[in-house]
This record gives structure tokens, C-alpha cells and sequence, in this order.
């Protein structure tokens, strides 16, 4: 696998990776960076050197420190280079090429272009996670708009952008494609607002484009046949990814495409494509590395006289093959096909496919190297039995509900859960949805997996108990947090008390990341998080009885965080307009569900808070109150 | 309840909290339900304790649910469980067998993913005042523009020609009779702010950008040009 692929348990596997997850934003306003000296109209420019036989002792400094400062690359050495001094902070500026803004309301595009002056990639990410699940009405922002139309002036030798929960129109796209000539990799994650016009002028005008990834991104169909859009002749297409985008795609086209890029190592089809295009498909690109199956089925019946492709020789033929997905409409009888890369796969995802135990079994009983799996529940405690048995190297579990509801019947439990921890010692990430779980199941893993990095359980019953002993899911989590000594991101679920909340502040010593859903008692449950977590930077809480007297017992933390989202608690606008005259630099925000009504005085719908150097944003919308 | 509470509030003021697992060390704790406390979303408070007739005050051990007689189903809470509404519609399309192809707007992420409701203005020109619909309930723009022509029918003695489907905008010729023709037509904003003709795309398409609907005088609408034509037209 290349570096890119380098198993690392915070990234999403199957989304394209990004840079580590690093939760410093260039702009903190605390401790505030020293502000960026006047522009010089100095004699000390970097011809100084050329001129001057003997150039001044300090811009030897400067420039070995440009030089060296070239090599580092992690955003936290680089943030803490640019605190020594304002030359240092001059210079780290000069020489940032990679710029990471965790929250696109945090500092405004100028800013990030006067102070990085020679970015050759950027990463935005814009709503919080909650948004992902309909928790935030619509429209409520994050737009590249003015992020495109600054950056477009300010840097045209903009080689990459990488979007996350953004909305982002046709016309951002086109001058996004106009804008930046030596432009090669888009990624958009999570994203909407555009269609694919705005594809086709990416495909059409940016002649070196190398990775375009769509991943859970909507694409409205707007008639364009953006698959025709590329040039003509080779191109250096690395990766393309389409399989979130519901559209028809002219195969022909696509075809040729990957016919003349050669360099083309990750594809992923939607599921408008066949097996049989497929097929075809994958015959011409034997070297590819990661592969999105689209369909594996077809449409129509298939006429029986017609030849049945042996799409297992197809497939062996694949040696390079390690991560495989798609499997959007997955015809069983043809899964046997894969076996035989089955033992070459790292990363596996089949969590679109309802595939039956014995089927999933007689698949993953190969996949003895794999280290990232991603399944429906439809696989079963059995089924999960079986990747215990085989899948030792395991480091990436998500185990999806096939039926998201309530009150059903789960196929998936502790049995599961109890497994797994015993035949994956190497475990770094689960999430995992069940019906039914137990503290001891719970406990085991937090024994057995020590190098666990996330933990996701949800119970998708609210207020679940242990389904045995009938008691919260407090020490479950209690041991989580206590044994798994590496932890830095948590989601609970079930019948949790303030107890949960307690073990989480005295243990959870490194957790960046909590999600919270209908658990707790007071406001004593928050208060242990928000004063016993030093290194806490997303918090998403939701249906929580958690008031303001919670709220403003983390203002001594809140600057250090990249946001707070609680909705459906139970804070008030008081409480909230307290918190922003406390903490002048960040943003309040209450959301209102009801749509163009008078925000009701005492209850808030959603409290929305976040760091942010620029001062309240011109575009919130009308549900949007900023105190 | 802060009675109660008191012998976990004292564990905690001392040294380390020491798992309470049933049967293992440490202190046993009472757990208390205490379901009466969760004011703040009435409605699930109230269906737990109703239907689930195990949710008395003290834990006991809770048996899973006899399968001769499942309990009711709660009702369902926005976003809970959280998963995306994308992979929610994928999986459920490939539950029916793929030979049933599609409703309209249930195959994909389209509808799904924006599954709250959007409501828009409808106003028209020369009415005294506006109306609000939902246009998740129209299927085609038949039944929207037999929906707009019963709101608004009463203040037009005229020609209100109601697209039956999508313009065949290639033909400017076409386009320009009907606005001739018609006393009024629809027009919408959409979501760059632009004011198009209603009918000039796909029907998804339209609910999922549409912000605003006016019904303007045909003669007022020519100037609307059809958005396949302009968006990103002469731009290479």
C-alpha cells in the first residue's frame, strides 16, 4: 500500500485521507498569534542575499531557517514555529504550503491568504457532524463560495483542495476549475449544492487533474454528461471516485477513460454501473489498488444463453487489489467471484450489501490479512464469529444496521461485540450499532483491545440498559475509558448516568472527540467532562438534561475547542448570552427549528459554539440568532 | 434523588472509581430509574414509561421482549439512530428486489438526503397576499401547477397555462409562443439566486433547488432563460 493508505485509525478509510487529525487551527485566538508585522518595504528581501557580497547575519538565519523549516510538515510543529518569534512566524508563514482550517468560520479567507501567502493545498471543513443526521435545518451555511473567490486571486498555483460538509455551488466549481491552472486534486466529502455541470467543468478544464473523490457527496443530476467532459488523449487521473454520485453515467465514455489513464489506481463506481460493465472495466485496469465494484449485480434478467462472463479470472487478475467496496446492489450468486483476492484485501466494505451469514462467511474465511472492515448487521453475531476467526490483524471495524429503527429485532449483539475482542487484539476502531448490549461485553473489549483509539457504540434503543442485568451502560464505557489508555474518541449510548460522565472526566485524559445522545441525569454529568477532559476538542451532545449551569462551567476550555454542539438540552438563552459575554472570541449560536418563528425567550433548540477570529458571519441565515 | 446519588458522589471524591460490575468488587450501586426526571422531550418520556411496561422505578432484571408480542414501535426521533439518510435509502433500495425499479424520488440520495421539509413562498403577481406550500407533496409539475392554479385561479380571470412537464427549452421558438400565449406562468428562484422558468429541469432537481415561486405575467417571464443555457454556457 502507498503512504497515502497507511492504516490510521482516525481517518476514514473508504473516505479519501486526509492529513492527520491534528486539532490546532493555524488562527487560535488563544494564546492570539502575534499579529503579522506591517508589510516591510525593507532592504532585508530575499535578493538581499544576491546583491550584497556579505549578507546581514540575520537573513542568514532567515534563510536556513526557510530551509529547514520546509521539513517539517505536521501542523502542530509547524503552529508551535510560528510562536518563537516574529521572524520564525514570518517565515513558517512564507514556507506553509498545506493550510488545514478545521472550521470554515473560524478566520476568514483573507486572513488565510494574508498571512499564507504560497499554499499549494487546502482543507476546509465547514458543519458540524450532527448536521449529517438532520439535526441542523438547511442552509445554515459553510459555503466555498468566498472561500473559491479569495483563494482564487490569492493563490493560482492551488494544486488541491479537500472539502468536508460544505455547500458549494456550479459556479464555485467553475471558478474553481478557471482559477487555478496547475489544479490536481479535489476531494469532497460530505458535500452538496452543486450538479454535474459543475463536474464537467473540473473534468473539462483542469488538464492535470490527478484525484477527483467524491465520497457521500450529493450531486444533483442536471442533464450534463460530465464523464465525456474530459480531454481527449492521456491523462493523469490517479483516482476517481464516484460512487455516492445517483446519476446515469455514459459507460462508453467511461470506458475510454479509464482506458487512457493510465496512472489510474483507485476507482469507484457508482451503482448505475453493472457487473457487466464492470467487467469490462477492470479488464482494462488490471492494477488498480482500490476498487469500487458499483452495482455487482445488473437490472435486467439476464438472457440465459448468454455467455456468463468468468469474472473470477477477471478478478485474480487484479494482483494489486487491496481494497475493495461498492457492492450497491449486490447479486449473492456472484460474490464467489472475489474470492480469490480476498487474501491480498487490507480494507473491505461491504456495509451496502444485505448478504446472509453463510454467504458472508464463505467470503471472509479468506481475508486473512484484512485490517479494515465495514459490514451490515445482516452478517450477524455468527458472522462476526467468523472475522474473529480469521481476521486477526483487524484494526478498523463498523458494523451497520440494516434496519435503523428502534425496537426491532437486532442480529447483532454482545455475542458480537464478546467476539470480536478476543479474535482482534489490534482492534484501534469500532463503531458498531446493536439492539442489545451488555457491560460485560463492553468491559472484555476494553481488556482485550488495549490499543483501542475509537470507540463508537450505539445501542439504538434510547435508554437502554445492560439487556441481562438490567444496570446503565456506566461501567462498560467506565472500563473503556479506564483500560483503553490511547482513547480519543468516544460515543455513548444506552442508559447512562451521571456515573458514565464522571468515569469519563477522571479516565478519558486524551479524548478529542464525544458524542452524547439521551444519557445522563444532571448537570453534574457534563461538568466532569468539561472539567476533567484537558484535551477535549468536539463535543456533540444531543436529548441530554444538561443546563446552564453545565454549560458555564467549561468557559475556562471553550477557546480550546473547535466547537460545541448541544441541541435539545436544557439550556437557555440567558445561559447562552452569558457564555458569549464571557468569551468574547467565540461565536453563539442558537439555532431555531421552528422555522420563521419568534425564538421562544427561555428554551434553546440548538446551541452551536465555536472559536472564531472573524467575528459573527454575514451569513447566517433567518433561524440563525448570534449573540 | 441527590440522596440517592450520595454514595456514588462520595466514590468519586476519593481515590479511583473502582468498576461496581454485578458480582464483581466495589461497591454496589442503587440505580435508581429515574425516568421522571427527563422533562425536557415529553413525548419520548412519556411513550417509554407508557409502553414498555419493564420501566418501573427499580431495576429488575429486564428480559428481552417476548417474540409472540413485540412491543409497539416508538415513535420515531429525528436522527436517532444516527445513520446517514444517504445509506438508509441505498440499503432500502437494494432490499427490494431490484427488479421493482423506482418510485420516483425514492431511488437515491436525493430525496433522502434532504428529507426535512422545505416550505416556499408562492406569491403572484397583482394577489394580495402569499402562500407557503411544501413541495415534497407534488410528485410532477402537473400536480404542482393544478395545486398553484386552484390557490391562485381566483384572482385571474386570464389564461393560466399550466406547464405539463418540462419545457422543451432547445426550442426558443417553442418557448417564446407559450409565453405569448399564457397570461401567466411560474417562474422560481433558485439556490444562486437566479429566477428561472419552472419546468426547465429535472423534476428532482427542481424541489431540491427551488427557494421561491412567483407566477408572473407571461410577456414579464421572456427574459428567463432556461438554466442547461446559461449556467456555465461560453465558459469553454
Amino acid at each position: 500500500m502507498s503512504e497515502n493508505d497507511r492504516h490510521h485509525p482516525q481517518q476514514n478509510h473508504f473516505c479519501p485521507a486526509e492529513t492527520m487529525s491534528e486539532d490546532e487551527d493555524p488562527c487560535r485566538p488563544s494564546p492570539p498569534p502575534p499579529p503579522p508585522p506591517p508589510e516591510p518595504v525593507s532592504k532585508k528581501t530575499r535578493n538581499c542575499a544576491a546583491v550584497h557580497p556579505s549578507p546581514h547575519s540575520d537573513r542568514v538565519l532567515e534563510i536556513v531557517l526557510e530551509h529547514v523549516l520546509q521539513f517539517l510538515t505536521v501542523r502542530r510543529d509547524r503552529n508551535a514555529a510560528s510562536l518563537v518569534c516574529k521572524s520564525w512566524y514570518r517565515t513558517e508563514a512564507l514556507t506553509r504550503s498545506d493550510v488545514f482550517i478545521g472550521n470554515c468560520y473560524s478566520v476568514s479567507p483573507a486572513r488565510v491568504t494574508t498571512r499564507f501567502p504560497r499554499v499549494r493545498s487546502v482543507v476546509i471543513k465547514g458543519r458540524p457532524r450532527f448536521a449529517d443526521f438532520n439535526l441542523m435545518p438547511q442552509n445554515w451555511g459553510a459555503h466555498f463560495g468566498p472561500w473559491v473567490a479569495t483563494m482564487g486571486k490569492a493563490y493560482p498555483l492551488l494544486e488541491r483542495v479537500y472539502l468536508k460538509r460544505m455547500s458549494l455551488t456550479d459556479r464555485d466549481l467553475c471558478l474553481l476549475a478557471d482559477s487555478f491552472t496547475k489544479f490536481k486534486d479535489l476531494v469532497l466529502v460530505c458535500c452538496e449544492g452543486f450538479g454535474t455541470s459543475g463536474l464537467a467543468a473540473v473534468a473539462s478544464k483542469c488538464r492535470q487533474l490527478r484525484v477527483l473523490d467524491l465520497s457521500d457527496t450529493e450531486v444533483l443530476y442536471d442533464g450534463v454528461d460530465w464523464i465525456s467532459c474530459f480531454p481527449e488523449g492521456e491523462t493523469c487521473l490517479e483516482s476517481l471516485i464516484f460512487d455516492c454520485v445517483e446519476c446515469p453515467i455514459n459507460f462508453e465514455a467511461l470506458e475510454s477513460l479509464v482506458v487512457r489513464s493510465p496512472a489510474l489506481k483507485k476507482l469507484r463506481l457508482n451503482r448505475e454501473v453493472s457487473i457487466g460493465q464492470l467487467y469490462r472495466l477492470v479488464v482494462r485496469a488490471p492494477s488498480l489498488t482500490h476498487l469500487g465494484t458499483g452495482a455487482f449485480g445488473h437490472p435486467e434478467p439476464q438472457d440465459p444463453n448468454d455467455q456468463e462472463m468468468d469474472y473470477g479470472s477477471a478478478f485474480s487478475a487484479c494482483k494489486s487489489l487491496v481494497c475493495l467496496s461498492g457492492f450497491r446492489e449486490v447479486m449473492p450468486e456472484y460474490l464467489p467471484a472475489i474470492h480469490s483476492i480476498c487474501t491480498n484485501l487490507m480494507s473491505l466494505n461491504l456495509s451496502y450489501a444485505n448478504i446472509g451469514v453463510e454467504q458472508f462467511k464463505l467470503l471472509i474465511q479468506h481475508c486473512c490479512r484484512l485490517q479494515v472492515l465495514w459490514v451490515l448487521d445482516s452478517v450477524c453475531d455468527e458472522g462476526l464469529q467468523a472475522v474473529a476467526a480469521t481476521c486477526r490483524d483487524l484494526r478498523e471495524l463498523r458494523v451497520f444496521p440494516l434496519n435503523a429503527q428502534e425496537d426491532v429485532e437486532g442480529p447483532v449483539s454482545e455475542v458480537g461485540l464478546q467476539a470480536i475482542s478476543e479474535g482482534c487484539p489490534k482492534l484501534e476502531s469500532i463503531l458498531y450499532f446493536c439492539q442489545r448490549m451488555t457491560n460485560a461485553a463492553v468491559v472484555a473489549m476494553s481488556n482485550n483491545c488495549p490499543d483501542l483509539v475509537v470507540f463508537r457504540l450505539c445501542i439504538m434503543g434510547r435508554h437502554q440498559p445492560d439487556h441481562i442485568t438490567g444496570a446503565p451502560m456506566d461501567e462498560g464505557f467506565g472500563a473503556i475509558v479506564m483500560n483503553c489508555k490511547k482513547l480519543t474518541r468516544l460515543a455513548i449510548s444506552g442508559l447512562l448516568t451521571d456515573r458514565a460522565f464522571a468515569y469519563i472526566g477522571r479516565y478519558g485524559k486524551l479524548v478529542r472527540t464525544l458524542s452524547v445522545a439521551f444519557a445522563g441525569d444532571s448537570d453534574t454529568g457534563l461538568k466532569y467532562v468539561l472539567e476533567g477532559c484537558p484535551k477535549l476538542q468536539k463535543l456533540e451532545i444531543r436529548d441530554s438534561p444538561f443546563g446552564d449551569a453545565a454549560l458555564l462551567s467549561g468557559l475556562h476550555h471553550y477557546y480550546n475547542m473547535r466547537f460545541l454542539w448541544m441541541s435539545t438540552c436544557q439550556l437557555s438563552q440567558r445561559g447562552c448570552e452569558e457564555v458569549a459575554r464571557a468569551l468574547p472570541r467565540l461565536a453563539v449560536e442558537l439555532l431555531s427549528y421552528e422555522e420563521n418563528e419568534e425564538m421562544d425567550n427561555e428554551t434553546v433548540d440548538v446551541l452551536y459554539m465555536y472559536r472564531s477570529l472573524q467575528g459573527p458571519r454575514d451569513d447566517a441565515p433567518q433561524f440563525v440568532r448570534i449573540l | 434523588m441527590e440522596g440517592s446519588r450520595k454514595g456514588a458522589v462520595d466514590m468519586l471524591a476519593g481515590d479511583e472509581l473502582s468498576l461496581g460490575l454485578p458480582g464483581g468488587d466495589g461497591a454496589k450501586l442503587d440505580f435508581v430509574r429515574t425516568g421522571g426526571k427527563r422533562g425536557f422531550s415529553e413525548t419520548e418520556v412519556d411513550l417509554k414509561l407508557d409502553l414498555n411496561g419493564k420501566e418501573s422505578s427499580s431495576v429488575e432484571k429486564v428480559r428481552p421482549a417476548d417474540p409472540a408480542k413485540p412491543p409497539p414501535a416508538k415513535a420515531q426521533v429525528v436522527g436517532w439512530p444516527p445513520v446517514r439518510s444517504y445509506r438508509k435509502n441505498v440499503i432500502a433500495n437494494n432490499n427490494k428486489n431490484s427488479s421493482g425499479q423506482d418510485q420516483a424520488g425514492e431511488k437515491g440520495g436525493l430525496s433522502g438526503a434532504t428529507s426535512s421539509l422545505t416550505f416556499v413562498k408562492v406569491s403572484m403577481d397583482g394577489a394580495p397576499y402569499l402562500r407557503k406550500i411544501e413541495l415534497k407533496m407534488y410528485k410532477t409539475y402537473k400536480e404542482l401547477s393544478d395545486a398553484l392554479g386552484k390557490m391562485f385561479g381566483s384572482f385571474t380571470t386570464g389564461n393560466y397555462e399550466a406547464h405539463q412537464g418540462m419545457i422543451d427549452f432547445m426550442n426558443e421558438n417553442k418557448l417564446k409562443d407559450l409565453l405569448n400565449r399564457s397570461d401567466y406562468v411560474s417562474t422560481y428562484e433558485d439556490k444562486d439566486g437566479d429566477w428561472m422558468l419552472v419546468g426547465d429541469v429535472p423534476w428532482e432537481m427542481f424541489i431540491a433547488s427551488c427557494k421561491r415561486l412567483r407566477i408572473m405575467k407571461g410577456s414579464e417571464a421572456i427574459g428567463l432563460a432556461p438554466r442547461a443555457m446559461e449556467k456555465c454556457k461560453g465558459r469553454g
